[in-house]
């Protein structure tokens, strides 16, 4: 039965991670560059959740509602300000400032709430569940963030593949000069993809710190990076990959930290992205570069 | 009546000056082919008028309007589209999914299956096609794609870039037989071609580019006698 535990919890874990992978991967399928900064936006929305339940009094939900608005104005935002003047420069430069951006939101929530640990509460409040007669005990939380990634995942799907915006999503990730041709605004689908990932940033923040209930203002670099990751891992700009990815990398390290070491486990999934990549280095559903003749 | 005039246009890579004062008009429903040899600077023109590159100076009349500064995508809702150099298809999406893109601009639901459908019949295959992948078609099809996703968004002015390019001497007949049918269906047509043969043939009047600036223009048949031009251009 603890096998079946670890494995939910990691699934749990790993849906997180796929929803920030989906900010990750979206951004960079779209815009053609690396978010640095989405780690910190959902920090950003845990704090926005942390402040509207804890310190204003208001219902979990208002709270989660005030923090997708925020962390979707947050990343439109940076990507006005630091990224929509770099549209043309080098992918080095952008890199660079999104960084900087990361640092930024870091050391603003510093100055706003401080270097203490919070303690977050919970936004989900269903009682846990109780499964086999009672021998095992999956919490409320973790269904709760399973369910939400099935269906952000299934909602994601069907805008990309059923709207206006979700094609021109689809044309601008392919080629932004000939998408231009069709008529389509760029750089408002690149706002768009921005607002969608940051607003999908905040979901996870409130779910992560759901789980793991303590909140610093450095609490979204390392599921940042994790994300970012699983991104890579499930190939960078696809969708499904960033789902497969976030899983895998949940699931290993879950079971690798009731296994084999809590302290090796980070070193596992890395090793693990390593491997993949000596393999398949475009991840595992990523496409080749097809050299147009 | 012209619909585009452009005047002393100029454009620069950087430094470098790619065209250089360059005045044409294109009349109403007319044929209008530039030709010139690589580099000349006939993509770039296009380009420029379309809104991808910035000019440097002069300016761009469309239908009367100064569309010099005007953002590239704001130029499909007003009637120009762009069939571009190397096709440039969406690869990874269908054939109905990129023509479908061809009327992004465009609101009216019905109006845009009544031009599905002209589309369809005027490029049989394309339809046969229709859930195929575009990245899979070949060259020749994927020209069609091109300019059947051009005329999803019923333009006025349709500006071609080296249609003819890469493709077999059959693909290039029946391209050409379309571009005749197009124009005569009431698209005004701005053709950039290496094959200047072809081009002639077809057009009305020409613009013969020689870096970067005009050298010669007039009567399509009468270039076509030009001594200079059957040297350079007609291999004769």
């Amino acid at each position: 039965m603890s096998f079946l535990t670890y494995l939910i919890n990691g699934i749990s874990l790993g849906s997180i991670y796929a929803i920030i992978a989906l900010g990750y991967t979206m951004v960079y399928g779209i815009a053609r560059m690396l978010n640095f900064a989405h780690g910190d936006i959902i920090m950003v929305g845990a704090f926005a959740v942390f402040t509207a339940v804890s310190t204003l009094g208001m219902p979990p939900f208002i709270g989660l509602i005030a923090a997708i608005a925020i962390c979707t104005a947050l990343g439109l935002t940076i990507e006005f300000v630091a990224y929509r003047p770099l549209r043309g420069a080098t992918s080095l430069a952008v890199l660079i400032t999104a960084i900087g951006v990361s640092y930024l939101l870091q050391n603003l929530a510093l100055l706003i709430f401080g270097s203490n640990t919070r303690q977050f509460t919970s936004i989900v409040t269903l009682p846990n569940l109780k499964l086999a007669g009672g021998k095992m005990t999956v919490s409320s939380v973790t269904i709760v963030t399973i369910v939400c990634c099935i269906v952000i995942m299934i909602a994601l799907t069907s805008f990309i593949n059923h709207t206006k915006t979700g094609q021109a999503m689809l044309a601008v990730s392919e080629d932004r000069g000939a998408a231009t041709l069709m008529g389509i605004n760029v750089n408002r689908t690149i706002a768009v993809t921005f607002a969608i990932g940051s607003a999908l940033a905040a979901v996870a923040g409130a779910l992560l710190c759901s789980m793991y209930p303590s909140l610093t203002p450095y609490t979204g670099s390392m599921p940042g990076i994790k994300a970012f990751t699983a991104a890579v891992f499930g190939g960078i700009g696809s969708i499904p990959g960033a789902l497969i990815g976030g899983l895998i990398l949940g699931v290993v390290e879950n079971l690798s930290k009731a296994y084999i070491s809590s302290q090796l486990s980070d070193a596992i999934v890395f090793s693990l992205l390593i491997i993949i990549l000596l393999v398949r280095p475009t991840g595992i559903l990523g496409k080749k570069i097809q050299e147009k003749v | 009546m012209a619909i585009l005039e452009v005047h002393d246009l100029s454009v620069y890579y950087g430094v470098i000056q790619a065209i250089k004062g360059i005045s044409f008009e294109v009349n109403q429903g007319e044929i209008i082919a530039l030709i010139g040899a690589n580099g000349a600077g006939k993509t770039t023109i296009l380009q420029t008028i379309t809104g991808l590159i910035p000019a440097k100076g002069g300016k761009i009349f469309y239908e009367g309007t100064d569309i010099t500064r005007t953002p590239g995508h704001k130029l499909v809702s007003m009637g120009i589209a762009h069939v571009p150099e190397g096709r440039r298809v969406f690869a990874q999406l269908t054939v109905l999914q990129n023509l479908k893109l061809g009327a992004f601009t465009r609101k009216d639901k019905d109006g845009i299956e009544d031009t599905l459908k002209r589309v369809y019949a005027r490029f049989p295959r394309l339809k046969e096609r229709q859930n195929q992948v575009a990245g899979t078609l070949s060259g020749g099809e994927q020209q069609m794609l091109a300019m059947g996703r051009a005329l999803m968004s019923h333009p006025r002015l349709i500006v071609m870039d080296e249609p003819s390019m890469g493709l077999s001497p059959i693909y290039v007949n029946e391209i050409f037989d379309i571009i005749g049918k197009i124009n005569r269906d009431g698209t005004t047509v701005l053709l950039v071609e290496q094959n200047a043969k072809k081009a002639l043939a077809i057009a009305n009047r020409a613009y013969v580019l020689e870096t970067g600036k005009i050298v010669l223009s007039g009567d399509a048949k009468d270039l076509m006698n030009n001594d200079s031009v059957k040297k350079a251009y007609l291999s004769e």
